[in-house]
């Protein structure tokens, strides 16, 4: 059992960044949890606390229902892939995945099966004698790899260790890396800027934002039940289009209007002002040629041929829409593209704050 | 760029600094092997090595130098790794400690023999303080030429007290070539300090360690000024008697046979530092 309970986190650097703002996350055992967000929103600096590489300013970590805040990173029993690899240059690959052991002074016959079995499932059987110089980006990775695994640790840390291989290595790693870690039920708080990494491998993902974490949640809900604006927009590719808007009510039914057009609203959509933000990602938008009820009008800007789809640029007013379309269908720059949103789809947010608004039904 | 498009310019710019060595080195080196193996009347001969080797001093000046040598660079050493392990921990007010370590650099070996003979003379600092203090009734002849012992003592003490702060600015440049993230890894992979010394420092410095080394022993089998400051002629070294033969016998010959064979012992003690601590291409990127 190694549960992970972080209370009021909170790490300051240079007495006055906030790099880590007070959070509180609990992982459960065997959960593996990715940390997201984009480069300097403390997710890294989160990780290290974990790792014991950094101490906290105040609040409390928890490894296994132990109070670990204070103690150095060898008496947390945790291993940690490292963004670069840090295999060590002098020792062979069998030495690198055995140094851990070697310094908890296992036996000998025992280091050697376990380093086998653990080279065994990374593939690199055999390697074992090389010099990592001798070897690739993507074998050196895996040495980084076993190396941690081979310790049977509680929590599995690991800091963007896909983020030096180039794009079809990363590719084939990423789907190698969550077997893995399946098979070995193993805690892992993994720490990544790629959102689509961090939709592929996690159970959970915790966005981040300038040191506070914005959303904790399955892949499914922080993708389309966005906590804010933010959220949204970081997550996606392409990111979720944004709208303003305004809240009216008529006919006794609740519309937003985007510029001279308006679309049906929740009944129980409620903002201060009436100013609000639609949010909806552009697979859920239906792209038609001739009007149609509860769509609106927009016109051409760019069509994008993604092979799939057609990635498809509109614009309404001054503002701009993108559409995944059918990779068939006939549209032309300055065509006139009615926009129908997946009803259901839509998410209203606070213009000022850029908080999701609660609705009813 | 190529080295085509360059044409002479990086010869050119090699010039000066080929033109001063050779004035400066090579020409006085090839004349002093020259002398060593001339006689008086400037025959070939091997007459000065002969007489070097059968000279009463040469034996006695060989082994301090070689004992000198064998007990200095590891205490230096020692105390240099954990001067730079402080300096490179980077603990508030590290760079101050830099700067009070490398005072010792600025001063030239004679001063710094002169300082260490005010400390251990008869009359000197440190009697005066353990008398000071009750610990001693009456000064204590540290400097006694009876007393082989404390004379190497007092010699390994100025030497160490000089020269460590050049080992230690070798070793914290190697020290901070050191990524970071091995360390760490040492650290999160359950590394003691110790452990993480002797696994991962160590080995990853050991080209930083190998250049310390080989300067070192040049230098120590140079050694003199110390020698003869707190010494006199109560101890001798290899480079005292080139001194001694040369000043005091006025034999050029004999001297540079002294010079030569310091040269050769150099040579050798470098060559076995580099078989040694081989620095192996594939195991550093």
């Amino acid at each position: 059992m190694a549960e992970i309970r972080l209370q009021g986190v909170t790490k300051i650097f240079d007495r006055r960044v906030r790099a880590v703002d007070n959070v509180d996350l609990t992982i459960a055992d065997q959960e593996f949890v990715v940390l997201l967000g984009p480069s300097g929103c403390g997710k890294t600096t989160l990780l290290r606390m974990v790792a014991g590489l950094e101490y906290p300013e105040s609040g409390r970590i928890e490894i296994g229902g132990r109070d670990v805040t204070d103690l150095p990173p060898r008496k947390r029993d945790i291993a940690m892939v490292f963004q670069s690899y840090a295999v060590f240059p002098h020792l062979t690959v069998f030495d690198n995945i055995a140094f851990g052991l070697k310094m908890k002074k296992t036996p000998k016959a025992e280091i050697k099966r376990r380093v086998e079995e653990a080279a065994a499932l990374v593939e690199l059987s055999p390697f074992l004698e090389r010099y990592p110089a001798q070897l690739s980006g993507g074998q050196r990775q895996r040495v980084a790899v076993a190396r941690a695994i081979v310790m049977q640790p509680a929590v599995l840390l690991m800091d963007e260790p896909l983020s030096n291989l180039d794009a079809l290595l990363r590719l084939n790693f990423r789907a190698e890396l969550k077997r893995l870690v399946r098979e070995l039920k193993t805690t892992t708080i993994y720490v990544t800027h790629d959102q689509v990494e961090a939709l592929s491998l996690g159970d959970r993902i915790a966005v981040m934002r300038e040191g506070r974490i914005v959303q904790v949640g399955t892949p499914t809900e922080v993708y389309d039940r966005p906590a804010t604006e933010f959220v949204g927009g970081f997550i996606g590719n392409p990111p979720m289009n944004f709208l303003r808007g305004h809240l009216e009510r008529e006919d006794g039914r609740a519309w937003v209007a985007i510029g001279e057009q308006r679309i049906p609203a929740p009944e129980s959509l409620a903002t201060k002002d009436g100013e609000v933000l639609v949010g909806i990602r552009a697979e859920n938008i239906e792209a038609l040629s001739e009007p149609a009820p509860d769509s609106i009008q927009t016109r051409v800007d760019v069509v994008e041929p993604l092979g799939s789809h057609l990635l498809v640029t509109a614009s309404l007013g001054d503002q701009r829409v993108k559409v995944l379309a059918r990779s068939d269908a006939p549209i032309q720059p300055d065509d006139q593209l009615w926009l129908r949103p997946e009803p259901g789809k839509l998410r209203w947010f606070d213009r000022e704050t850029g908080e999701a608004l609660g609705t009813r039904g | 760029m190529t080295a085509r498009r360059l044409g002479w310019a990086p010869y050119a710019l090699l010039l000066p600094s080929l033109a001063f060595l050779a004035l400066f080195f090579a020409v006085p080196m090839v004349r002093a092997f020259g002398l060593a193996f001339q006689d008086a009347d400037g025959n070939w001969s091997l007459e000065s090595w002969r007489t070097m080797f059968s000279d009463t001093e040469f034996r006695e000046a060989l082994v301090t130098t070689l004992l000198l040598i064998v007990i200095i660079i590891p205490v230096q050493f020692a105390i240099a790794l954990a001067m730079a392990l402080v300096v490179n921990a980077r603990l508030k007010g590290a760079g101050f400690w830099l700067y009070i370590y490398a005072i010792p650099l600025g001063i030239s070996e004679l001063a710094a023999g002169i300082i260490w003979f005010a400390i251990f003379t008869q009359q000197g600092w440190l009697n005066s303080i353990l008398e000071g203090l009750g610990i001693l009734d009456r000064p204590f002849i540290f400097l006694n030429y009876q007393n082989r012992g404390w004379l190497i003592f007092t010699v390994v003490m100025a030497e160490a007290w000089r020269a460590t702060s050049i080992i230690m600015i070798i070793l914290v440049a190697g020290l901070q070539g050191i990524p970071r993230d091995y360390l760490e890894a040492a650290d999160v992979f359950g590394a003691t300090f110790f452990q993480k010394v002797r696994r991962v420092i160590l080995p990853m410095l050991r080209p930083s360690v190998q250049v310390a080394l080989i300067l070192r022993t040049i230098l120590a089998f140079q050694a003199f000024a110390v020698v003869l400051a707190l010494t006199g002629r109560g101890m001798t070294v290899l480079a005292s008697e080139a001194y001694r033969w040369y000043s005091d016998y006025r034999n050029p010959h004999v001297a540079a046979a002294y010079a030569g064979f310091i040269l050769l012992l150099s040579v050798l003690s470098t060559l076995l530092f580099l078989w040694l601590l081989p620095t192996r291409e594939e195991q550093f990127r």
